[in-house]
């Protein structure tokens, strides 16, 4: 496993894309078939289930290293990062090993069978023949990803390289659900069957933010504009009868959308339209927090599904007739697509409406508006753009509306983890409610790296009290917290959950006392929850 | 007997009228080596290691000062001060005091091991210790220093190879001459820091053997840099000084390179794990072999250092101090080093 850890290891220590490129590049030629799978599935979040309780390894890293748990803890929370924190308290290497990634692999998928001492053994022997670099690469095929950095385009753009493919076929290949258990290299990537591939999605097109004025696009006749929908992005996949459905984030969803399954026999056979999974009912949208009740429940029971049903808007139509139009253009693809959702009489699937201002200005003004609709912006996508492979700047451009704010008080700070590793980046702030202060979001981006070192000076002069990880600090710093939507909630203290909450700007002019309440929070709540 | 108290001006000892490293303008101020957040600017009287005394006037300005040798003892109103090495930079010293019987020492900044330009750490029998515990955690372990500066001479012959110009980010005071008089001079030639090349100027007058380097200049052309190692302060790091340097790989050279998170942080090309510092191990080694009965903890993981002493039967307390160990040199401290004129 030497030659992954020295992989990984090449590729943490470079921001440079290109570099990590060429490491990746370099250690696909030279790995067996088995250590590539490995790579492509571990890099791109197929890790296996979790094979030792990660409680077990801090106990028994602990023993080996001779410290107590609680120091082993408190480094935890000082390195941010399980994995790291046993490679480096472990005792000096005794031994070496030749296995290969593979190899340990195929080990940790064997612990499930093995009793707690037998794992306690194994784990003991493998630590201690590992130097620093594999120990922690060892430590997170067992604990989580790896965070280096490496996205799944450039994997494939590694893989394109190795193999001597075109970006778009292997990103293709790599879709859907496969895992090293029941794929290998060559089946995967070098001669795939299309029979097995029935329920294969392509990647999606992603839509960059616009940042400037919409008036540099040119003209806004060359411009479909629809409204952005805050559901679920999903690809809608008919072929020989069978009907998929998939998330974004690559799972096969099918089971847990019967409104979704039962299109299979309302449309035209051998089609894959991409769209947005939506809470909708009596004519209008949902608000997020209803299709939030349908994630993560493999069952829907009838009453969640009368509560909260949902319906697919179709943005785009990828394949019709058994073949892909991905390189046919936006128009083209709109009018096939209006065809198919004009025909079918399902009603759970409807068509992303076409908005059709005249000018940008007027385009600005439905975007103000564009939460009254329950919609978070407008997309912007250029009316002869093919479909392409993730996020690309130049043709689809998402412009949402400013998300809502609130100036709160930080209340408490916990260190962070990967790159802010040993700062306090995360923080939890507070409204107002009389003389208390409630807390009532967490955020942990948006200030910049120089913010957030002195934000962390001012948590270590000013802590009031230390639960492990966590401070409790002064109420004296005002943010503006923005978030994209809300919603109440009988989990939190505050009564109201927030939907991506952020941090938008330090506010040095306010004072604490200046900072907003929970009344205004709940008007809020009820201006966009009716 | 307390013959250290610890105030908001710095380490006090009543009994002799003095100040050890103080951070706010004294009267007689005792120091335990010359970096920026040890020895301040405003003391009325200074008393310090020979060897620091350069340094000190050429960051300090006229002061007035005297210094001790190694062993050495100053009467200050009675109170015995005497300074052993300390084996943090050149001139570092741990500061002992004695009265009525009673011993102290307070450790200043200090790791164990040679690192062949400061003179090596001395354990010192005392009752009460007062250690710094920057990288109090056991997961701060440092390797053999040959085997950091073997993956630096690798790394030089590597970016030399392409045409690069090598720039290692280090303290220009302590850790520049670590590397200056480690790293192999064969590779090719040594560019200089104007920060770097003052601090050598200083520490030669005090009898510092350094080799062959140059100082980089407005006028030092271009092709200079190609396959040059360059060393310069972390305060150079993104600045317009560095620019004229490209194209360049950088590494910084500092302890805290041992964790993902902080190196990630620091945007480097590379980290060299090296320390001017004491590791867990060697902070274990220093507070055993000082036979202390109480153990005192100021800069770095002060809590968890000292609670652990506690699990290991010793008594020991956390102090919150003023100093910030290596924090600056990845551009983290409060009060950056003024290094870059």
């Amino acid at each position: 496993m030497k030659d992954f850890g020295e992989l990984i290891l090449a590729l943490d220590a470079t921001t440079k894309t290109n570099d990590k490129l060429d490491s990746m590049v370099a250690f696909l030629n030279s790995a067996t078939d088995a250590d590539k799978l490995w790579f492509v599935a571990l890099l791109s979040g197929k890790r296996p289930k979790r094979p030792v309780k990660t409680s077990l390894l801090r106990e028994w890293a602990a023993e080996v290293s001779g410290i107590p748990l609680w120091l082993l803890e408190e480094s935890y929370h000082v390195v941010g990062d399980l994995a790291e924190t046993v490679a480096l308290i472990l005792p000096e290497v005794t031994e070496t090993s030749d296995k290969s990634l593979d190899d340990r692999m195929q080990d940790l998928l064997h612990l499930k069978t093995l009793e707690e001492e037998e794992v306690k053994a194994y784990m003991l022997s493998a630590w201690a023949e590992m130097n620093k670099t594999e120990r922690f690469v060892f430590n997170k095929l067992i604990t989580g990803g790896f965070r280096i950095g490496v996205s799944q385009k450039l994997i494939v753009r590694a893989l394109a390289r190795n193999l001597g493919e075109e970006e778009n076929l292997i990103a293709h290949r790599l879709m859907g659900d496969w895992s090293p258990q029941n794929t290998t290299f060559e089946k995967l990537l070098v001669e795939p069957d299309e029979n097995e591939n029935l329920s294969r999605p392509y990647p999606f097109y992603l839509a960059y933010p616009l940042e400037e004025t919409p008036s540099n696009l040119g003209d806004i006749d060359e411009w479909q504009i629809e409204y952005k929908w805050d559901g679920i992005r999903g690809q809608l996949i008919l072929r020989d009868g069978e009907i998929f459905v998939w998330s974004r984030g690559e799972e096969l969803v099918t089971e847990r959308f019967p409104e979704l399954e039962k299109l299979k026999d309302f449309l035209p056979t051998d089609c894959v339209i991409d769209g947005e999974i939506m809470g909708y009912k009596d004519g209008f949208p949902l608000t997020f927090n209803h299709l939030q009740t349908r994630i993560g429940r493999k069952k829907v029971s009838k009453k969640i599904m009368a509560d909260s049903p949902v319906v697919m808007i179709a943005y785009d139509l990828l394949e019709k007739d058994g073949k892909d139009l991905r390189e046919t253009s936006m128009e083209v693809r709109r009018e096939l697509l209006e065809g198919i959702v004009k025909k079918t009489a399902a009603d759970t699937l409807l068509i992303s409406e076409k908005i059709e201002p005249k000018t940008w200005e007027k385009a600005a003004e439905l975007r103000e508006k564009s939460r009254e609709v329950l919609s978070e912006g407008l997309m912007l996508k250029r009316k002869n753009s093919t479909y392409k492979v993730g996020r690309k700047r130049g043709d689809w451009w998402k412009w949402k509306v400013d998300p809502m704010s609130i100036d709160a008080v930080m209340i408490y700070a916990m260190r962070g983890h990967g790159r802010r590793a040993n700062l306090y980046s995360d923080y939890t702030f507070a409204v107002w409610k009389g003389e208390e202060l409630v807390p009532f979001a967490k955020a942990y981006s948006g200030l910049t790296d120089k913010e957030m070192q002195s934000v962390d000076q001012f948590v270590k002069k000013n802590t009031i009290e230390r639960f492990g990880p966590v401070r409790s600090v002064k109420p004296e710093l005002v943010f503006e917290i923005g978030f994209e939507g809300i919603a109440p909630s009988t989990r939190h203290k505050s009564g109201i959950a927030l939907r991506f909450p952020r941090i938008l700007r330090r506010r040095e002019d306010k004072k604490p006392e200046e900072a907003n309440t929970l009344e205004d929070l709940k008007g809020i709540l009820k201006l966009y929850n009716t | 007997m307390r013959l250290i108290e610890f105030t908001d001006k710095g380490l006090y000892c009543p009994q002799g009228d003095f100040f050890i490293d103080p951070w706010r303008p004294v009267d007689k101020a005792v120091i335990t080596h010359a970096h920026a957040d040890h020895s301040k600017w405003g003391m009325k009287s200074y008393l310090t290691h020979q060897k620091s005394i350069p340094i000190m006037r050429h960051r300090l300005g006229e002061i007035n000062v005297a210094g001790l040798e190694y062993g050495e003892e100053r009467s200050l109103n009675g109170v015995k001060v005497s300074l052993f090495p300390a084996g943090h930079i050149p001139g570092s010293a741990q500061v002992r005091i004695e009265y009525k019987g009673e011993v102290w020492v307070i450790t200043g900044d200090y790791k164990l091991i040679d690192d062949g330009v400061s003179t090596p750490f001395e354990p010192v029998k005392c009752h009460s210790l007062v250690t710094e515990s920057t990288f109090g955690l056991p997961v701060y372990k440092w390797k053999p220093q040959r085997e950091v500066f073997s993956e630096m001479n690798q790394w030089w012959r590597e970016n030399r190879e392409q045409g690069l110009a090598s720039v290692i980010l280090g303290y220009s005071l302590g850790k520049a001459q670590r590397i200056l008089c480690s790293i192999d001079p064969g590779i090719g030639p040594i560019l200089l820091h104007g920060a770097i090349h003052n601090s050598n100027l200083a520490l030669k007058e005090s009898g510092l053997v350094l080799p062959e380097t140059e100082l980089i200049t407005k006028d030092t052309p271009k092709e200079k840099y190609r396959g040059a190692l360059i060393i310069a302060p972390p305060s150079a790091f993104g600045s317009p000084w560095m620019k004229k340097l490209k194209p360049y790989k950088v590494g910084t050279a500092s302890g805290w390179m041992s964790l993902r998170g902080a190196r990630r942080r620091r945007n480097v090309d590379k980290g060299f794990v090296l320390s001017d510092h004491a590791d867990w191990n060697e902070l274990n080694q220093a507070v055993e072999a000082s036979e202390a009965e109480k153990v005192y903890v100021t800069h770095g993981y002060t809590n968890i250092f000292s609670n652990w002493l506690k699990s290991q039967g010793i008594d020991a307390e956390p102090v919150v101090t003023e100093y910030e160990g290596e924090l600056s040199e990845i551009g983290e401290g409060t009060n950056q080093e003024k290094e870059s004129e």
